[in-house]
């Protein structure tokens, strides 16, 4: 028992910011699985999500501003596409990824724009932010809901690309993007969709992840974003499952690290790109990677 | 009025000029067929009615209507569709799948279409919930104009179906492919293997380095000199 209250506390902030991992790594994954790009500027679009809650929820109530903050990160992310990547589809696939980091850098700059660089405080959201005792441990609300409603999410998620039309079509274009189009399928909407699901579930990411960590600077998107972007390559880039599992065993396993005890905690984020190399040496594809990586 | 009409098309291949001013017809009902070597510009022809690849110039109607350099899915909600080269099914998608995609702008009910499929082709009917990939290279070609036909064509073009298939398996392509004319629809055939596509077409059109060289009956052709010294081996 005794064990247990030690430890309980870094094992649910781990799932807990598995969690919020797993929402930034859909988009990540889903985009590559599309577009075989790998969007730097989604850990930024995360950011800016952050940035959006804040300035909003100044001005407005919660009810409002969070269906806000969503959508508003939606369409920037669908913006980005549209501007930066959709010009670019025909180009080779290297012109889109400095594309990409550009993006990644203008959002950024933006955001040093606006704040001048000072850390903004997020605001509390009541009722997740409160604090809740699990036994002799005390945590957070928003670290119980944030596994429960990442997975809620990703089941829905799963059905809709397995059972719905729009499903089927996004399987077919991140397959062949020709044939698709012989079948009548838009591909430019059905990316753009796929830019509008990954900036939905990375606002949803930040909601959370914010909570927990009550400030916003330019550069927050950035370790989250690249920790996503592990997890995804961890589960194998291109299977929302896998970058689930991954995000879910990168967020546990650094926390663990965290245990004082073991007194590792300055080599957390060290711990994850370790675990990459690993992965990769042993299994180059992840762990749940389609054996052919290259677009036929 | 021809149900398609290609006037003087022009289509660049990169920097190279692979159609270079064609001019041809396809009457409704009919079996046409374009045979030539490789590189003589037939896919290319096809990419373009399809939509995929954008002509430099001319002009393609479709039932009178304009259809040049439209989109792809314009072109396939008008009644044109293609079977790509190589078949180009859908691996991961089930067979089922495979037959809905087919049928992706059509927004009514395809129980009676995937009954009319199975009827065609009862081995599909047999793979259903199979993943395209696993099947054959003839199963796989016959899915492909399965799926094709869930879009329920007026004009279906075929891009190499006999390509890489087993003699026996080609024989039962072709006798699919007259089957569909039969029942109404339109081919445009491509084809390397110029002997079976003549025994079957109404109207052939020979293609050399992107220009028309020589138009006939399937038969003609097949008895023409010119066109037995170089494509059909005797």
């Amino acid at each position: 028992m005794e064990f247990i209250n030690t430890y309980l506390p870094y094992i649910l902030a781990g799932i807990s910011v598995g969690g919020q991992y797993a929402l930034i790594a859909i988009g990540y994954t889903m985009v590559y699985g599309i577009l075989r790009l790998i969007n730097f500027a989604h850990g930024d679009i995360f950011m800016a999500a952050g940035f959006m809650m804040v300035y909003l929820s100044a001005s407005m109530p919660l009810y409002i501003s969070i269906p806000l903050v969503i959508i508003l990160t939606v369409i920037l992310g669908f913006l980005v596409e549209r501007i930066a990547y959709r010009p670019l589809r025909t180009a080779p696939r290297m012109s889109i990824m400095i594309s990409a980091i550009g993006v990644s850098y203008l959002l950024q700059n933006c955001a040093w724009y606006l704040t001048s660089g000072l850390p903004k405080q997020y605001p509390k959201i009541p009722w997740i932010s409160a604090s809740v005792s699990i036994g002799a441990s005390t945590t957070t609300v928003v670290t119980l809901i944030t596994p429960i409603l990442t997975i809620v999410l990703i089941v829905a998620l799963v059905l809709l690309i397995k059972h719905t039309k729009i499903g089927m079509a996004m399987r077919a274009v991140s397959r062949d993007f020709e044939t698709s189009q012989c079948m009548g399928i838009k591909i430019n909407s059905v990316i753009g969709i796929t830019f509008i699901i990954g900036s939905f579930l990375a606002a949803i990411g930040s909601l959370l992840y914010f909570t927990n960590y009550s400030t916003v600077t330019p550069i927050s998107g950035a370790m989250p974003g690249l920790k996503a972007f592990v997890a995804a390559v961890f589960g194998g880039i291109g299977s929302v499952p896998g970058a689930v599992v991954g995000a879910f065993l990168i967020g546990i396993c650094e926390n663990i690290l965290k245990i004082k005890e073991l007194d590792m905690t300055t080599f957390s984020d060290a711990f994850t790109f370790a675990l990459l190399i690993i992965i990769l040496i042993a299994k180059p594809t992840g762990l749940f990677g389609e054996k052919i990586t290259d677009k036929v | 009025m021809p149900l398609l009409k290609i006037s003087d098309l022009k289509v660049n291949y990169g920097a190279i000029e692979a159609v270079k001013g064609i001019s041809f017809e396809v009457p409704e009902k009919s079996i046409v067929t374009l045979i030539g070597a490789n590189g003589a510009g037939k896919s290319t022809t096809l990419r373009t009615i399809a939509g995929l690849v954008k002509p430099v110039s001319g002009t393609i109607e479709f039932k009178g209507e304009d259809i040049t350099a439209k989109d792809p899915a314009l072109i396939v909600s008008r009644g044109i569709t293609l079977v790509p080269e190589g078949r180009k099914i859908f691996p991961d998608l089930t067979v089922l799948e495979n037959l809905k995609i087919g049928a992706y702008l059509r927004k009514d009910n395809l129980d009676d279409d995937l009954n009319w499929i199975y009827d065609l082709f009862p081995r599909l009917k047999e793979r259903t919930w199979q993943m395209g990939g696993t099947l054959s290279g003839g199963e796989q070609q016959m899915l492909a104009v399965a799926r094709a036909l869930m879009s329920r064509p007026k004009l279906m073009m075929m891009d190499e179906p006999s390509l890489g298939l087993a003699p026996m398996i080609v024989r039962d392509i072709f006798d699919i492919i007259r089957e569909i004319n039969r029942q109404g629809i339109t081919i445009l055939l491509i084809e390397q293997n110029a002997n079976m596509a003549l025994q079957t077409a109404d109207i052939g059109y020979v293609l050399e380095t992107g220009r028309i060289t020589l138009t006939g009956s399937g038969k003609d052709l097949l008895t023409n000199e010119a066109v037995k010294a170089a494509y059909l081996g005797t």
